[in-house]
């Protein structure tokens, strides 16, 4: 996703002349193809990361569009003033981006599991959520965002994830992509890194002829959006590794309670709090917090 | 297109006279931090920025950001006797619906960025310092900050980062009241020497006494910063400047005017 990341900006700053990149002393051997090409449109801000955010948003308000890149909760948690005051409440085109979404960096402990993050994104009423699943996901979710300005979080993996889409898709917050054929009226629907994990669960016998959906793209406003989705449905399972409090199952029960004639259960699978505090990989972790 | 050339002492006499009628008719705060950044404001809108009430969106307009958004009622009546809203909207400070809110907002006519939590405006104004200098654009960006607000790490990494860049198109400005929230700055946290950490962090130090329109001029005037580095202006000032018994006093953080003190206040500040 790194890579499929950095090819994708390097891309977008070819093609739009007010892209930049601001990280925060991270991204060695992935953000040098910009940081070559586009120098007066890179800035390495250093370890300050409240700066960094806040100087990307008096740079957007001045016709950029900045990426800000660190790892895991440093340039959401450590600097969340800042996205919403600056960023989201000015309405600019800021995108953040966090690698090691979830539990990526398992071994690295608890300052660096981002189970939390879209806890903290999704109530900002204007900011879109971008969690691809997959590398192709991640080149339509950034080129939707550079043709859609506004603020937004783009939560990515580490590297080597596997492609399960053969070329980017048509992405728009809210939209449900398939990923995999089945009974019409029971779904899997995963966000970020859980569309391996449903693609994985989907050909148990347990869930065998349910369908794969992936929503790499989603925000508080598209919430009305779902119930068209849920109305033929009737049974969703969505698959995040993020703690379910204030995560994406819990996005999709609160759209489901926007309207109270929804009859589809929708069960979220997400990660248990047992996650936090215990080290280990992002496979061992995944399935200690049930996924 | 130069400054609006308007005649700051008298601009921020009746800058003073409309704050005070303002936080009175608001039942509002904060009228003593506005008192005191007064002249630095009409300085910055009548003397010394590049501006256009007709336009202000004009992107070769000075940037100006107040960190310290709590006092904005002084800029607001900046905002209007310098016409870029009317007079009237002020009456509608703090009123439900109003765009003046009781914190600096960006839904104002000429307000850049909206504040209120303090440690923002410099992080943000050193972005558009860059902005500027990498667009090869030759407006400049002015921060004004409180004393108290330096406690916030933010306008640290903030300084660290422009020093390092050489953003001298950007001037920041303490209001130095030496008075915050609850006490002193000196018994809270202190920020002595401030001139020597100011240095010591890459900027060019001017000090100035806050109430002097010639020497605050001279200090923020193009051309009066360092080449290669930011100017830091530590402008000494008497928090609630201009009525005697607000000057110095902690309460009025808080207090708003009753009618009889709104009538005193009118008097000393000489609102015809």
């Amino acid at each position: 996703m790194r890579n499929a990341f950095i090819e994708e900006l390097v891309a977008l700053a070819r093609k739009h002349p007010q892209v930049a990149l601001i990280v925060g002393d991270l991204g060695y051997s992935v953000i040098e193809p910009f940081a070559e090409e586009f120098p007066d449109r890179f800035v390495n801000a250093g370890v300050a990361e409240q700066n960094m955010t806040g100087l990307a948003a008096g740079m957007a308000s001045e016709g950029y569009h900045v990426f800000t890149y660190s790892i895991a909760n440093f340039p959401t948690f450590r600097c969340a003033e800042q996205i919403r005051n600056d960023v989201a409440y000015h309405e600019l085109p800021v995108t953040v981006v966090a690698v090691g979404g979830g539990l990526a960096y398992g071994a690295l402990g608890y300052s660096h599991h981002a189970v939390q993050d879209y806890a903290l994104m999704r109530t900002m009423p204007n900011m879109v959520l971008a969690a691809p699943g997959d590398p192709m996901e991640v080149r339509a979710a950034m080129r939707f965002l550079v043709e859609n300005p506004g603020p937004s979080y783009l939560r990515l993996g580490k590297a080597g994830e596997p492609s399960f889409h053969t070329a980017p898709p048509e992405v728009a917050p809210g939209r449900w992509l398939k990923l995999r054929d089945g009974e019409p009226d029971r779904a899997f629907l995963s966000t970020g890194a859980g569309l391996q994990i449903a693609m994985d669960w989907a050909v148990t016998p347990e869930h065998a002829g349910r369908e794969v959906y992936s929503m790499p793209l989603w925000s508080m406003a598209a919430k009305a959006s779902q119930a068209e989705m849920l109305r033929t449905r009737s049974d969703v399972i969505t698959v995040e590794d993020h703690l379910y409090d204030g995560g994406f199952g819990s996005w999709l029960l609160e759209a489901k309670a926007l309207d109270q004639s929804l009859t589809c259960a929708v069960r979220p699978r997400a990660l248990d709090p047992v996650v936090c505090g215990t080290v280990g990989s992002q496979a061992t972790l995944n399935r200690l917090g049930g996924l | 297109m130069a400054s609006l050339q308007i005649a700051s002492v008298d601009l921020a006499r009746r800058m003073r006279a409309q704050a005070v009628k303002m936080v009175h008719r608001a039942r509002a705060s904060h009228i003593g931090s506005a008192l005191s950044i007064a002249d630095i404001v009409a300085v910055l809108y009548g003397q010394v920025m590049a501006l256009d009430p007709a336009r202000p969106d004009w992107d070769e307009r000075d940037r100006f950001l107040l960190s310290k958004g709590h006092a904005c009622v002084a800029v607001y009546a900046a905002l209007a006797e310098c016409g870029f809203i009317p007079e009237s909207a002020l009456l509608n400070y703090g009123q439900d619906h109003s765009m003046l809110m009781n914190h600096i907002s960006h839904k104002v006519p000429g307000v850049e960025f909206s504040t209120g939590s303090l440690g923002h405006g410099l992080p943000f104004g050193v972005g558009k310092a860059l902005a500027a200098k990498r667009s090869g654009r030759g407006w400049r960006t002015f921060v004004l900050l409180s004393d108290g607000e330096l406690g916030e790490g933010s306008n640290w990494e903030a300084m660290m980062f422009a020093a390092h860049h050489g953003l001298d198109n950007l001037t920041a400005i303490v209001d130095y009241n030496k008075l915050q929230s609850l006490t002193t700055v000196d018994a809270t946290l202190r920020v002595e020497p401030l001139a020597d950490k100011l240095r010591a962090f890459g900027w060019a130090v001017r000090e100035v006494d806050g109430h002097d329109h010639a020497a605050l001029i001279a200090a923020l005037e193009r051309g009066a910063g360092a080449v290669g580095k930011p100017t830091f202006v530590i402008a000494h000032t008497t928090k609630g400047k201009g009525v005697s018994f607000m000057e110095n006093a902690v309460p009025w953080h808080y207090k708003s005017p009753n009618d009889a003190e709104l009538s005193r206040a009118l008097e000393e500040i000489g609102d015809a």
